[in-house]
């Protein structure tokens, strides 16, 4: 099990970061979310693997899970859905205010050095 | 009294949400409740440096769950000092953007508040989980803030600055992982703890683990191979939002001051000190580039913006001697440098408005219209700025070069002392090109506003008053630092019962 789950983590975060070095708004995005659930997986594997553990603690109970990079996903994942659609919609406004895709926006220079 | 631990991240919540909740009402009573909060947020931060002036660290815990296990927030000298410093800062942009700034867009008023409680509760948080929440919080709000009124060059710059934080964070929940995973705990005192008695199998880990803390705090910081985005982002941004971003790099500087002094400081066994010797080499370069890029900058807004890569350079070097008088030196310069170059985004802004076409830019143009006080206001900054007596800059470089050991003056010296010639004859070029190169000036232009001035008094204006008391608050700092380093007592303040024994 360890062997899959990082080897489909390590996929993710490869994966995130050649499209996070993309040129265009799009990609960029997306590499950054693939990053993040890269990112939440490696957290969730933190406090060791287990399977059918018990998160809180009972009686007669002796198999437990680590609850608290549980919890600290849970977090990670709220905030990482938040920025997903913040970037997403600065995306479109990058794409509305410069009338172009490209991260590095030649015009965008272009002008910047005809006013210095 | 026991309360007040909470109250600077309380406090502009509240006052946060309330405004957003009413968000189309006029902008009168935003006004209102924005500068009596920052106001509130000065009080209450003065009366946590003087609460924790006796030395005792407390801590508050939050749902009274005890540590290690719950959250808690940790007041000591450091971080008192911090929240003061932060609520001054803000307390003086805030009065700037009232002057209208802040109707350029919507929301500014709370985004602000929003914006001060991630600042004040990373200073104050005692859990390293709590840190990246803290981060996230003020990213978040920064974000918003940054592209403030809109406009093309503004939202470049901020896709750049959203991308690049997001990959930060990013990196800070892998390094977290990796320090939970190694130690088993995410509090920073039992944290140190572990890290002193770590199975020597992990050690390699845990340190691939500190180095990535190390890239991300980096990032904030702007150390040189990780500082590209800040000049651009921070030129671009509105003067207020500019002003205080001033805070925003320290906070970086900060987060490494009190992870590589507690977690990974002189008690952590295998792992003592080991960043320092790094943070040296990249804090010299950023001076020297710093020193570099304020000589190439052709806007006043940008040489402001490389005169803050200098300051953190410098505060870095501070950091990486990792000694009192070392660090007492840095956190005056830290008082010093945040204030005067949040007054100097504010000044840069005002200069601007006042010369119409030319703007900001360092070309002979249109004169300003208040010709003496803006070239009073720009004296004190350059001078301050860049170090010259009797102003504050020159007492927290005097004391900083007065730190160095034999063996570390010849570099801190030299490129300290050149990177402020640097900045001498760069502040110098700009201002005579500005002020004296000026045409015929338009004596009907626009004037400064009450509340802009009021800013400016207040964050330039600190400077001649931290000179004149330099000697409290050389005392105080010098505490701070005496304190910062004594590892053992704040981690008896947080876990008496575990100093001996470890975990339970």
């Amino acid at each position: 099990m360890e062997a899959l789950f990082a080897a489909v983590t390590g996929f993710l975060a490869a994966s995130g970061l050649y499209l996070a070095l993309r040129g265009r708004t799009f990609p960029v995005v997306v590499g950054l979310t693939l990053l993040s659930y890269a990112v939440n997986l490696f957290l969730f594997s933190t406090g060791g693997l287990t399977t059918d553990g018990a998160a809180v603690i009972q009686q007669g109970v002796s198999h437990y899970a680590d609850p608290l990079p549980q919890a600290l996903v849970l977090t990670a994942i709220v905030i990482g859905f938040a920025m997903t659609a913040f970037s997403v919609i600065l995306a479109m406004r990058v794409r509305g205010d410069l009338g172009s895709d490209q991260v590095n926006d030649q015009r965008a220079e272009e002008s910047r050095e005809d006013k210095s | 009294m026991q309360h007040l631990i909470v109250l600077p991240i309380l406090l502009p919540l509240l006052s946060g949400l309330a405004m957003l909740a009413k968000r189309d009402a006029s902008v009168l009573p935003r006004r209102a409740i924005g500068m009596i909060s920052t106001g509130l947020l000065v009080v209450v931060g003065m009366l946590l440096v003087a609460q924790s002036a006796g030395g005792q660290i407390t801590y508050y815990a939050l749902g009274d769950w005890q540590p290690p296990f719950g959250i808690i927030l940790v007041l000591d000298r450091l971080s008192a000092l911090m929240v003061c410093l932060t609520s001054f800062l803000a307390l003086g942009s805030l009065a700037y953007a009232c002057a209208g700034d802040d109707m350029k867009g919507s929301n500014f008023h709370g985004l602000f508040q929003l914006q001060l409680m991630g600042v004040n509760g990373a200073f104050l948080t005692g859990d390293i989980f709590n840190l990246f929440v803290f981060f996230e919080i003020l990213l978040i709000a920064s974000y918003s803030l940054l592209m403030h009124g809109g406009g093309k060059e503004r939202t470049q710059a901020g896709f750049h600055y959203v991308a690049l934080n997001l990959a930060g964070s990013a990196m800070f929940l892998i390094a977290l992982g990796v320090l939970y995973g190694t130690t088993g705990t995410l509090n920073m005192a039992d944290m140190s703890l572990k890290v002193a008695e770590l199975d020597p199998n992990r050690l390699g880990l845990l340190k691939a683990g500190a180095f990535m803390l190390l890239v991300v705090f980096g990032l904030k910081a702007a150390i040189l191979p990780l500082y590209f985005w800040l000049p651009r982002a921070y030129s671009n941004a509105p003067a207020p939002v500019a002003a205080l971003f001033a805070i925003m790099t320290k906070v970086g500087v900060y987060a490494i001051l009190r992870v590589y002094t507690l977690i990974f400081g002189g008690k952590a066994g295998e792992l003592a000190d080991f960043v320092q010797p790094w943070l040296w080499w990249f804090a010299l370069a950023t001076l020297a580039l710093g020193g570099v890029g304020v000589l190439s900058a052709r806007d006043l807004r940008s040489q402001v913006t490389y005169l803050l890569l200098i300051s953190v350079g410098t505060l870095l070097v501070g950091v990486s001697m990792n000694r009192e008088a070392p660090i007492a030196a840095l956190l005056y310069y830290m008082i010093h440098t945040t204030l005067v170059s949040g007054g100097l985004f504010l000044l840069a802004d005002a200069i601007g408005e006042q010369r119409g076409k030319a703007s900001a830019r360092i070309v002979p143009g249109r004169g300003v219209t208040q010709p003496a006080l803006l070239g009073l206001f720009y004296c004190v900054g350059a001078v301050t700025v860049v170090g010259l007596p009797p102003l504050s800059g020159a007492i927290g470089k005097a004391l900083l070069l007065e730190s160095a050991l034999p063996d570390e003056q010849p570099w801190l010296w030299s490129i300290l002392l050149l990177s402020s010639l640097a900045g001498l004859v760069a502040m110098s070029r700009s201002g005579s090109t500005v002020f004296w190169k000026a045409g015929r000036r338009d004596s009907e232009g626009p004037r400064l506003k009450a509340m802009m001035l009021t800013g400016l008094i207040l964050l330039l204006g600190a400077s001649p008053i931290l000179s004149i008391l330099a000697g409290p608050i050389t005392e105080f700092t010098r505490a701070s630092a005496v304190q910062l380093l004594n590892h053992g007592a704040y981690v008896e303040a947080i876990l008496p019962h575990n100093v001996a024994g470890g975990g339970p």
